[in-house]
């Protein structure tokens, strides 16, 4: 592989990476509260976070790129605010990816979350567990292969995101350039030498990480002693 | 972390004789669903089994919700000196920082932790790393007498339903209550497993000098665990008060149906063993009571019940009869039943000399035990309060 193809490589990795963990950090309060709430807003916020699995992923790059541009109220904003302009930074392709990956995040938390029944959580209130303790000695345990399955699957649609990437990133060496840019230009150029190394490295990668998954999920992971907030 | 209990240096369980009493507790709470309206006034003592019982749907488990604070009904809860719910202060004490043990149906045990770490989950947070020594030493006591000190290391998923429960009872007075609410804890069982627990409950009652509040539809666990019951009916309070007392009033059978009858403390005085059968002293008072021998030793207290379906009266006594469980008595009141052709007859034995007409049962002139009789019986008896009358008792049930 050429060094523009490993670094497009290491970009993809950091990118999938940090949009993995933005995704945890606001899918799960989000999948958490959307769990539990009976607000009549739920309906309306389920479909907000499902939105980006139905929309074309261009439509959706479509929109934030006029959100996060120079007249957007989003690009407005991040100048106001020293930020720069986020289209063609890796930074907007966090922020994109993070939308359209949401749904494979929020969903699958959501179910395990839902699967707790509130008997246990109440019984964790009725022995002196607070709200935060609780959702870290109950909630977080019993949600474990739901968390690991929202893990990976966010880290893999990321890797796998092409049309708001090229939409919101462009294609930028080092900077936006990512994997599926990278072997839509080998293609481009009929280069399908280098086309078949990347492709193939991903349907391993790919393959790898999704039976490792149903691997650790299908073994019952318990622990002896409760690990304390 | 102590929550927000004071915490005081006794340990509740073992208390000898005459130690302090728990704190009292004392509920309003009305709360509306629907067309349902729960309003309820409660002064519950500060010892022993406080049953709530009534048929499903009548608000007890609501009861008991709003007591934890996992349900917020309008009103005040109090322990003693604590104030968990004022809504004219607005005060409101959250489910963790109210220094009560909760015990559910289904068990609810943690399912990602072993029955130890179900256990110590709650110690560890009622008391501070310093304490927890005392509150360890409690629970392996508690651990010895509900008999689960086998099942320490096994996942919950792999225990009985009455291994289960008996874990959550545990795991629930690991924190040192004051206060421990049940929530029909036998109702998952079946029949087999609810006798096998039913024995380490009263144990329980037995050595806890908490109050303990207990909910259930099922008249025969209340009636063996429980020293003061609480009847409720459709979101209201019909009765509060002791439990034999409450039990002997005729104006509750209604409530009570096929199932009222007096409960009677009495303690095993003589075994007959060429017919197999026991003498029982009822009540202090020599009230003697033959009773199918149960391997019970001399001298031990037993609590009985007698329905008032298997108790007939006669004027005089009768010595041709098959039963021979006879008293003399006093006729109290006579009250109309369920059934327009019966009605319900309280009569007051084994007092010595002459009884109040219409005293309270049990009031050291003797015991009350109710009879249903048909209507037309009562009238061809000629039966009349204040009458000198003969219990038959055909049938007792003995409950420990």
């Amino acid at each position: 592989m050429t060094a523009a193809d490993w670094t497009a490589v290491i970009l993809t990795a950091q990118l999938a990476g940090t949009s993995t963990l933005v995704l945890l950090l606001i899918g799960t309060p989000m999948a958490w509260w959307l769990a539990r709430t009976r607000s009549p807003l739920k309906p309306l916020a389920a479909a907000v976070v499902t939105l980006p699995l139905v929309l074309p992923p261009t439509v959706v790059g479509f929109y934030l790129l006029l959100l996060m541009g120079p007249q957007g109220p989003v690009g407005v904003a991040t100048e106001a605010l020293g930020l720069g302009r986020l289209p063609f930074t890796f930074g907007g392709l966090v922020v994109a990816s993070v939308l359209c990956s949401l749904p494979f995040v929020v969903q699958p938390l959501l179910q395990a979350f839902e699967a707790i029944p509130e008997q246990t959580l109440e019984a964790a209130a009725t022995l002196r567990a607070g709200p935060l303790d609780r959702f870290f000695s109950v909630v977080l345990p019993l949600a474990r292969p739901g968390l690991l399955t929202a893990t990976v699957l966010g880290f893999a649609h990321t890797v796998g995101e092409f049309g708001v990437v090229l939409m919101i990133g462009g294609n930028i060496e080092g900077s936006t350039r990512v994997l599926s840019v990278a072997l839509y230009d080998h293609v481009e150029a009929a280069d399908f030498a280098a086309a078949h190394r990347l492709a193939a490295g991903m349907v391993v990668f790919a393959v790898v990480v999704v039976a490792a998954m149903y691997a650790v999920n299908r073994r019952p992971r318990e622990t002896d002693t409760e690990a304390r907030a | 972390m102590t929550g927000a209990a004071p915490s005081t240096a006794r340990n509740p369980l073992r208390a000898p004789l005459g130690a302090p009493l728990g704190a009292p507790l004392r509920a309003q709470l009305r709360t509306q669903r629907g067309a349902f309206l729960l309003d309820v006034s409660l002064e519950l003592p500060g010892q022993g089994v406080s049953a709530l019982f009534g048929p499903s749907g009548c608000g007890k488990t609501t009861v008991l919700r709003a007591l934890a604070g996992l349900y917020r009904a309008a009103g005040q809860v109090a322990l003693g000196d604590e104030v968990w719910q004022d809504d004219t202060r607005g005060l409101w004490t959250p489910t963790h920082q109210r220094a009560l043990g909760y015990v559910i149906q289904e068990a609810a045990l943690f399912p990602h932790l072993s029955v130890s770490a179900n256990l110590q989950y709650g110690l560890r947070r009622a008391a501070a790393a310093p304490q927890r020594a005392v509150l360890q030493h409690a629970l392996d006591e508690v651990i010895e007498l509900l008999g689960i000190g086998a099942l320490l290391a096994r996942r919950p998923t792999t225990l009985s339903g009455g291994e289960r429960q008996r874990v959550a009872i545990a795991r629930a007075l690991a924190t040192r209550p004051q206060l421990l609410l049940m929530d029909e804890p036998l109702a998952a069982l079946d029949a087999r497993r609810k006798a096998e627990l039913l024995p380490y409950l009263a144990r329980l009652q037995r050595s806890l000098c908490i109050p303990i509040v207990y909910v259930s539809h099922s008249l025969d666990e209340v009636v063996q665990l429980a020293d003061h019951l609480v009847l409720m009916e459709a979101g209201k309070v019909l009765a509060s008060g002791p439990l034999a007392q409450t039990l002997a009033r005729v104006d509750l059978a209604l409530a009570l149906g096929e199932q009222a009858g007096v409960v009677l403390q009495a303690v095993v005085a003589e075994r007959d063993a060429g017919w197999h059968l026991l003498r029982l002293d009822v009540a202090g008072v020599v009230l003697p009571l033959w009773v199918r021998d149960g391997g019970q030793a001399i001298g031990q207290a037993v609590r009985l019940r007698v329905l008032a379906r298997d108790v007939s009266l006669a004027t005089a006594p009768q010595p041709d009869s098959s039963i021979g469980n006879q008293w003399a008595g006093t006729l109290e009141a006579v009250a109309d039943d369920g059934h327009a052709s019966s009605v319900l007859v309280r009569v007051c034995v084994g007092a010595q000399g002459p009884a109040g007409s219409d005293s309270g049962s049990g009031s050291g002139s003797g015991v009350a035990v109710l009879a249903r009789l048909t209507r037309r019986s009562c009238q061809h008896l000629g039966l009349q309060v204040g009458q000198v009358v003969w219990v038959q008792v055909k049938t007792v049930a003995l409950l420990d």
